[in-house]
């Protein structure tokens, strides 16, 4: 290998990856090439015989939410006549001797268990991984809304945005917003066109919420020239776009998407200068499809992908690429992920960004090959401040240094990087374990801080809270 | 049924010491049933500091204020005091329990910890085996019939590489035992300072904060293996488990924080006192079973006999160990003394070993347990025929 290719391993791992696994840097012999495969292969998928689809979820938060009802009102049983066999039997199977069971925090166990444990580790470099973080903070929930919400967010990662990472944009953005997760999150099931028949009586209306978050955060970006009305407009177009709890209720599948006509606002709207025609649920697809494809959404994805991934001042050059990439394919994200990665400045030496938590903890654990306990994977994700899909809003966590290096982070850290190391495979020399993970990345003064350490563990220590690791 | 001489031996000198008034209980089977315990002090203890020769000449002026004083060290012999700090072991040596050990070495004669550690807990002569430790391959030895003590006891959150190996281990760990190392953040304070401004400013401020402990803050109440009072915790869980009737025979053990590069006085104090107060805690716990028990004390390396520019010591060679508990033969100390002035000192830097600490180690468990020589030297500390079991360690 040459010295620039052996560089660009440990760089790629770094900056567009969640860093170097068990195996070290030298597992990527091209780094280019390694890139590329990784959009070839699409996202891993997470695996695991626990993981649950979002109807299932929704069966299993049902009866939950029965028996404790039942419980409370001193009844024996619980009435399930709503759910299906299938979905009642998966759904009371698993723990269910366990007087204690909650389905809610068992799923957000075994969404991080297989997650942390396995998914991460799949990818060599792990740069499909990394879009798929990418993606799910950019089309973000946040489990603290409601217990559908909080069952069904890992299930939402699988559905709605890892299958579509390297599709084009369209497909993720219509997933994602017609999730049930998504629809709940931001209240769409509660958004009643006021000319409807469902509201006969002039009791209910809209609800704004997912309309204006979709313009403001999932697509064009805020400023970027739509109007109140644009928002109020495209709020009547997706009244309807509702999910159900139970059969009967919409007639649907319980946890998939309905169209509940009776709740949909009748009649053409204008969005920014062009008139919808009622269609149905065609009429949102249709302003979805368009402002997909609108110049502002291409500069808006363009400007975040290039700061996530190079920095958090992001060159122009490099966002003006790949917005120009967006527009001329139409918002096709393998197209856009290739340009990220044959760009120049994406690869310029210095690493000037800071980790954030989830990216850290994957580099933590992909490092060490450690197997974490769900609820340990957890936890520490709360302590570094950033709670598995748990932002403070829609517009998910924050994406630079300022947002997260600061002396709580580091203290944070420390306890967690001490914890790891002291339980760590004590076989492991933390020079060769510094020479293996880092590769060209490792500078002098952290190898020898390493070699000087007292204890393998502080060793170990040293190399996983230095600047090379703790940057991207 | 094993016939052994020296069991018959100390019932004799246990007899003899009290004038025959008090009868030898519980050793109707003929047979005693040792325990073993070995303690690493990871991060090189400076043996000058922990038993100062201060009957050496050149010892006071070579230390400068680092000397321990004359007048304070606790007196053993004309050449030999131990740290103020150590009472009960002073008190354990004065019973005939406690013999300090001085100028001893592993074979390992370069400066890295890692490598040291290695050398000295894997029973190797040279670094890079990690896989199994001598005291875990000793275990081993044991004759088949010899269940109990088959199962060694490992005390930490990981098992210390001296009792890794095939033969099983049973794992323990204060529940008070925290991931802590007090160390850490100043290291990781200068690593910073050197290469990113940026984070060494956010560390420092976390530092001064007082959200993260650092060297400035006492190395108490931080919960990890170089915590005082966890060591003591460390050696009441040790003990308790070793006096159980059918439990583990052999154990070991890891204190940390002893690299001293700055304040060494200061953390040497603090340190010594846990660990001395450990040994006090083993007496107590281990009740009438600390007759029957060995704990032998070492460390990867010494010192460099000179005080460095931050009032501490740089990584050395030679350095003490100490071998104490109811059935060591103490009272003594065993040392073939070099001597401090600059042409004595190994590599005219560092404390010369006279004692290979394998010879120690292979005594013991020859005169505890009647290994084989040829054990010892193939299977626990492979290739070391040419080291000779240091005999009349035990009582």
């Amino acid at each position: 290998m040459s010295i620039s290719a052996v560089f660009e391993s440990a760089l790629a791992l770094s900056r567009f990856g969640l860093g170097s696994g068990v195996d070290g840097v030298s597992a990527v012999s091209n780094a280019r090439d390694s890139l590329h495969q990784e959009i070839t292969e699409g996202a891993p998928e997470p695996q695991g015989a626990d993981l649950k689809t979002t109807p299932d979820l929704f069966a299993a938060l049902y009866i939950y939410q029965q028996e404790k009802k039942g419980i409370k009102d001193g009844k024996a049983g619980a009435p399930v006549s709503a759910i299906s066999d299938m979905a009642m039997t998966q759904a009371l199977q698993p723990k269910k001797d366990k007087p204690d069971f909650n389905p809610v925090r068992d799923a957000a166990l075994t969404e991080a268990d297989v997650r942390f444990n396995d998914t991460i580790k799949s990818p060599v470099i792990g740069f499909n991984e990394r879009l798929v973080m990418f993606w799910a903070n950019h089309f973000a929930v946040a489990v603290k809304k409601s217990q559908s919400v909080a069952i069904t967010a890992g299930a939402y990662e699988r559905e709605a945005i890892r299958p579509h990472i390297f599709g084009h944009f369209s497909d993720l953005l219509l997933a994602a917003e017609t999730h049930p997760c998504m629809l709940d999150y931001l209240d769409n099931q509660q958004s009643i066109g006021p000319q409807s028949p469902a509201n006969r009586k002039g009791t209910r209306g809209l609800n704004e919420n997912l309309a204006r978050e979709i313009m403001e955060l999932h697509t064009m970006g805020v400023g970027s020239g739509y109007t109140q009305a644009d928002v109020t407009a495209f709020a009547k177009v997706i009244t309807g776009w509702t999910f159900s709890r139970t059969v009967g209720k919409a007639g649907a599948i319980p946890g998939t998407f309905a169209f509940n006509k009776r709740a949909h606002e009748p009649g053409p709207q204008t969005i920014l200068g062009k008139t919808y025609p009622d269609s149905g649920f065609d009429q949102g697809k249709a302003v979805l499809l368009d402002l997909a494809r609108h110049p502002a959404t291409a500069q808006h994805i363009a400007t975040k992908l290039a700061r996530h991934f190079v920095a958090d001042d992001p060159p122009a050059p490099l966002v003006a690429k790949l917005a120009d990439v967006f527009r001329r394919t139409d918002g096709d994200l393998r197209a856009v992920s290739t340009a990220l990665i044959e760009a120049e400045e994406s690869w310029t030496p210095h690493l000037t960004r800071f980790r954030s938590p989830l990216i850290y903890l994957s580099a933590l654990i992909r490092g060490t090959g450690i197997r974490m306990k769900p609820a340990a994977i957890i936890q520490a994700l709360n302590n570094m401040g950033q709670p598995i899909w748990q932002p403070s809003g829609p517009n998910g966590f924050p994406d630079t240094m300022a947002a997260w290096a600061s002396p709580e982070a580091l203290s944070t850290r420390l306890d967690v990087v001490n914890a790891l190391a002291d339980r760590a495979d004590p076989s492991i020399d933390p020079r060769d374990f510094a020479r293996s993970r880092l590769g060209a990345l490792l500078s002098d003064q952290t190898r020898d801080a390493v070699a000087h350490a007292e204890t393998r563990a502080q060793g170990l220590s040293l190399v996983l809270l230095s600047p090379e690791f703790m940057r991207c | 049924m094993r016939i052994d001489r020296r069991q018959l031996l100390t019932t004799l000198s246990v007899t003899a010491a009290f004038g025959g008034l008090i009868p030898v209980i519980g050793q109707a089977a003929g047979s005693r049933d040792p325990r073993l315990i070995v303690i690493v002090l990871r991060g090189a203890l400076d043996g000058l500091t922990a038993v100062p020769p201060i009957g050496d000449p050149d010892y006071a002026s070579l230390r400068g204020d680092l000397a321990v004083d004359k007048a304070a060290a606790l007196p053993l012999n004309d050449l030999f005091g131990l740290h103020p700090s150590l009472v009960n072991l002073a008190r354990q040596y004065h019973a005939g329990q406690a013999t300090i050990l001085h100028a001893c070495a592993s074979p390992y004669r370069d400066r890295s910890h890692f490598d040291g550690q290695d050398v000295l807990e894997s029973g190797y002569s040279v670094p890079g085996h990690t896989e199994s430790g001598w005291l875990n391959r000793f275990l081993e030895t044991l004759p088949a019939e010899q269940k109990v003590g088959s199962k060694g006891l490992g005390i930490g959150s990981t098992t210390p590489l001296i009792m890794r190996g095939p033969a099983d281990v049973l794992g323990w760990a204060p529940s008070t035992l925290r991931a802590a190392d007090p160390d850490l953040a100043p290291r990781l304070m200068d690593l910073y300072t050197k290469s990113d401004p940026a984070l060494a400013s956010l560390l420092d401020e976390a530092i001064k904060t007082g959200k993260i402990a650092s060297g400035q803050t006492p190395i108490t109440a931080m919960g990890g293996a170089g915590d005082p009072k966890t060591m003591v915790a460390m050696a009441e869980g040790t003990a308790r488990l070793l006096t159980a009737a059918d439990g583990p025979r052999v154990a070991a053990l890891a204190f940390e924080g002893w690299d001293t590069h700055a304040r060494e006085a200061q953390r040497l104090t603090q340190l010594l006192t846990g660990f001395d107060n450990a040994l006090g805690a083993f007496e107590t716990t281990l009740g009438p079973v600390w007759n029957q028990t060995a704990i032998l004390v070492v460390t990867e390396f010494g010192r460099t006999a000179a005080v460095n520019g931050t009032q501490g010591t740089d990584h050395g060679t030679a350095t003490m160990a100490f071998l104490t508990g109811g059935a060591v033969k103490g009272g003594r100390v065993i040392a073939d003394w070099p001597g401090l002035k600059a042409a004595q000192l190994y590599q005219g830097r560092d404390l010369t070993p006279t004692t290979d600490l394998r010879a120690v180690a292979k005594g013991l468990m020859a005169e505890l347990y009647d290994t084989s020589s040829s054990a010892l030297a193939r299977r626990v500390f492979p290739d070391s025929a040419g080291v000779a079991p240091m005999r009349g360690l035990i009582v």
